[in-house]
């Protein structure tokens, strides 16, 4: 099963090494990992997708838990959540072909930010269904090109991730 | 600055080895008010600290050179993280600027001991300087212990700022639990009332935590029978009635059979490591589990745990302590007491051929069992484990998780600078002593009277056994014909060297050996070469199933 966890991180140098290292050299698989800072400087938040079963979860967590740079880790797989992947896609495009690949853009809200002679870039975002359900389409045109930032993922409704709050870091 | 913050730290002994990268420290070093040992490897150094670390329960300083003498602290480093060994190394670095360029000695230590250290810093400005250097120690010796590596640029020792050392220290990233959950004490409390077959297993964690009075209290109380990991040894009398012994793949039998039968099994400050559980699926199979550790990552890590408690050790038995109501373990005592009558740790004594177990036995005898006693890796750690009785805590300083060899000597000689009045043995193998022999400079440089008992069979012993077992036979790159003449050896450097070839010269060497107070001796201990250690469990077996002891 995949799970989705929130880690909030001290935002030094070599942390995301910290914990790329603990999950290689402890056998767990990282499905993705997207990085970024939060509302407070100091702090990043990493949005980790992790295969495994509950006791490799609790292992993961309890395991990040231990670096002294994690400050909080929040397990989402069971919240209900807004679910964020961004995607550039380069398609190969026949003039022909671009008032087909335009349409379909327009179908599954992405948007074209780059036109060349026989290629257009094109942006997505979503959940993991639409993204999958998009790329299928434009295989069919030929896909050069494809990169993806990773899953962010937050909690809908009153709950938030307080940093000092439940959950926060013990042992 | 970096002397300065060891002063405030209260370090009284740096095991450290001299470099390029840290000539601003030595300088800084050569008046300060702190002992320095120099060791003659930087290996020998940590080791020093550790075993300095473990004998007296404070934090263990080592220093070294960058590149080379960084990555020769690596595998003192793996030593420590894997026992749970507060240990500060402090080591240099090229300068800021030239770093990443694989500058004249510049090695990543940070980046090499990342998997190995509780926490490492790099120091990048001198104003973090004093911040880093109070976390280390304060991350090193709390919660569970472990090393901390500081990595210092050489132009960072040299750069000036003002001095002001954080009084205290709250890290919003790490707070450590210590008192145990009210609920599963209670909890704790009411399924050992309920256990008719009970067995305690101490680990290290109830040494580090210094928790033998609680422990014997409740054992007492409640008429639990203990067993201990290697490194539990001595947090339980091992001359108490109640006492079974080791545990696990050289454990005794009784231990053994007492776990296996057990219906509730009570690990404390103990990780469940494959030496000591043998078949995870048949470890006290019929027992709930309590598990109680300082590190929750511990709880439920190899076994499933019926009631997890999480803090240190020596309140939370403290806790319980209060509370405890015991059960009736009678006939589980008689039985248990029944097996160790039955099935008792025993080897061939024999008038010609020298047996090592009879060497630990006479150690254990002539020193009263009131020693420090260190020890490398491989069969004659084992003898030591199971022939000498440890009744207390810190008086077994031993390479338990990493199991390495070299090890003994100069954890020694930290042991021995940390307890100056005391007796400290080192009891190590013809194969292990050679790993760190340099050091005898160390300790005759330092008129430190360690007694070195080499149990010197010609072979790897502990390989070898495995090969006779395992192997057919095929002695593959075990046998060392080629060994030193150890007294030679010792005479070499300084120190007394006494060779020991049959039993009845054994008391004498060891007596000859107390007397000498200002010098380290090396007692060459030529015993029987393929003697094996029993009782056994063969990896991955159940515990029950024991070769050289127990039901046939």
């Amino acid at each position: 099963m995949k799970h989705v966890l929130a880690v909030i991180v001290e935002n030094r140098p070599g942390v995301l090494t910290r914990v790329a290292g603990l999950f290689s050299r402890r056998g767990f698989n990282i499905d993705s990992i997207a990085v970024g800072e939060t509302e407070d400087s100091e702090l990043s938040r990493m949005t980790i997708l992790v295969e495994g079963d509950e006791n490799v979860i609790e292992q993961v967590i309890k395991q990040l838990n231990k670096l002294i740079d994690v400050v909080k880790i929040s397990n989402l797989t069971n919240e209900s959540t807004v679910n964020r992947e961004l995607v550039l896609i380069k398609v190969k495009a026949e003039p022909a072909a671009r008032a087909e690949l335009q349409q379909l853009a327009e179908t599954f809200r992405a948007k074209i930010v780059d036109v060349s002679l026989d290629s257009i870039i094109v942006e997505v975002t979503g959940d993991d269904e639409k993204i999958k359900a998009f790329e299928l389409l434009l295989r069919h045109f030929g896909i050069q090109e494809l990169v993806r930032t990773g899953k962010i993922s937050m909690m809908r409704g009153v709950k938030y991730i307080k940093i000092n709050g439940e959950g926060g870091k013990s042992g | 600055m970096v002397v300065e913050a060891l002063i405030k730290e209260k370090v009284e002994v740096i095991f450290g080895y001299p470099g390029g990268a840290v000539l601003p420290l030595y300088d800084a070093l050569f008046d300060a008010d702190i002992k320095h040992i120099m060791p003659r490897h930087e290996q020998g150094g940590i080791h020093a600290a550790d075993g300095y670390a473990r004998a007296t329960g404070k934090p263990g300083v080592c220093i070294a050179t960058s590149g080379p003498g960084a990555t020769n602290l690596v595998t003192g480093i793996a030593n420590a993280y894997m026992d749970s060994v507060p240990v500060v190394a402090i080591t240099g670095q090229v300068p800021v600027p030239l770093i990443g360029t694989d500058a004249f000695q510049e090695a990543d230590i940070t980046g090499i001991t990342l998997p190995i250290t509780k926490h490492n810093y790099l120091v990048k400005d001198v104003k973090d300087l004093p911040g880093m250097i109070k976390e280390a120690f304060y991350v090193s010796v709390t919660g569970r212990p472990g090393p901390v590596l500081v990595d210092i640029p050489r132009d960072v020792f040299v750069q000036e700022a003002n001095f002001e050392y954080p009084e205290r220290i709250d890290m919003r990233s790490y707070r450590p639990t210590y008192t145990g959950h009210g609920g599963q004490i209670n909890r704790a409390l009411r399924v050992i009332r309920e256990a008719k077959k009970p067995v305690i297993c101490t680990g290290g964690g109830v040494v580090g935590s210094g928790a033998q009075e609680e422990l014997l209290k409740i054992a007492e109380m409640a008429q639990i029978p203990v067993t201990s990991t290697l490194m539990g040894l001595g947090g339980f009398p091992g001359g108490h009635p109640l006492s079974l012994g080791m545990l696990g793949m050289h454990g005794t039998v009784c231990a053994n059979y007492a776990v296996t039968e057990s219906d509730l099994f009570i690990g404390i400050g103990m990780r469940f490591d494959d030496r000591v559980t043998g078949k995870l699926d048949s470890f006290a199979p019929e027992a709930k589990v309590i598990h109680i550790d300082i590190d929750p990552a511990e709880i439920g890590k190899n076994i499933a745990v019926n009631v997890p408690i999480v803090g240190d050790i020596k309140r939370i038995l403290g806790q319980m302590l209060k509370k405890l109501k015991k059960g009736d373990t009678r006939e589980w005592v008689s039985q248990v007491d029944e097996w160790k009558r039955l099935y008792p740790l025993g080897y061939e004594y024999s008038e010609e051929e020298l047996k090592p177990q009879y060497v630990i036995e006479q150690i254990c005898k002539i020193t009263g069992g009131d020693a420090v006693i260190a020890t490398d890796v491989g069969q004659h750690q084992m003898w030591t484990a199971q022939y000498f009785t440890f009744n207390k805590a810190r008086s077994l300083i031993s390479s338990g998780g990493l199991g390495t060899m070299g090890y003994g000597f100069p954890a020694a000689i930290g042991a021995q600078i940390g307890r100056p009045g005391e007796t400290v043995f080192c009891i190590a193998g013809d194969g292990s002593i050679q790993m760190n022999s340099q050091e005898l400079a160390t300790a005759v440089g330092n008129q430190l009277p360690i007694k070195v008992a080499i149990i010197n069979n010609q072979y790897l012993g502990m390989v070898r056994q495995w090969q006779e077992l395992f192997f057919k036979r095929r002695y593959s790159s075990t046998f060392l014909e080629q060994g030193p003449d150890f007294v030679k050896l010792a005479e070499a450097y300084g120190a007394a060297g006494i060779r020991v070839t049959k039993p009845g010269e054994v008391v004498p060497a060891l007596q000859q050996a107390m007397e000498i107070k200002d010098r380290p001796v090396f007692i060459d201990f030529q015993v029987a070469s393929e003697e094996n250690v029993f009782p056994m469990v063969a990896p991955a077996s159940p515990i029950n199933q024991i070769i050289g002891g127990g039901k046939e």
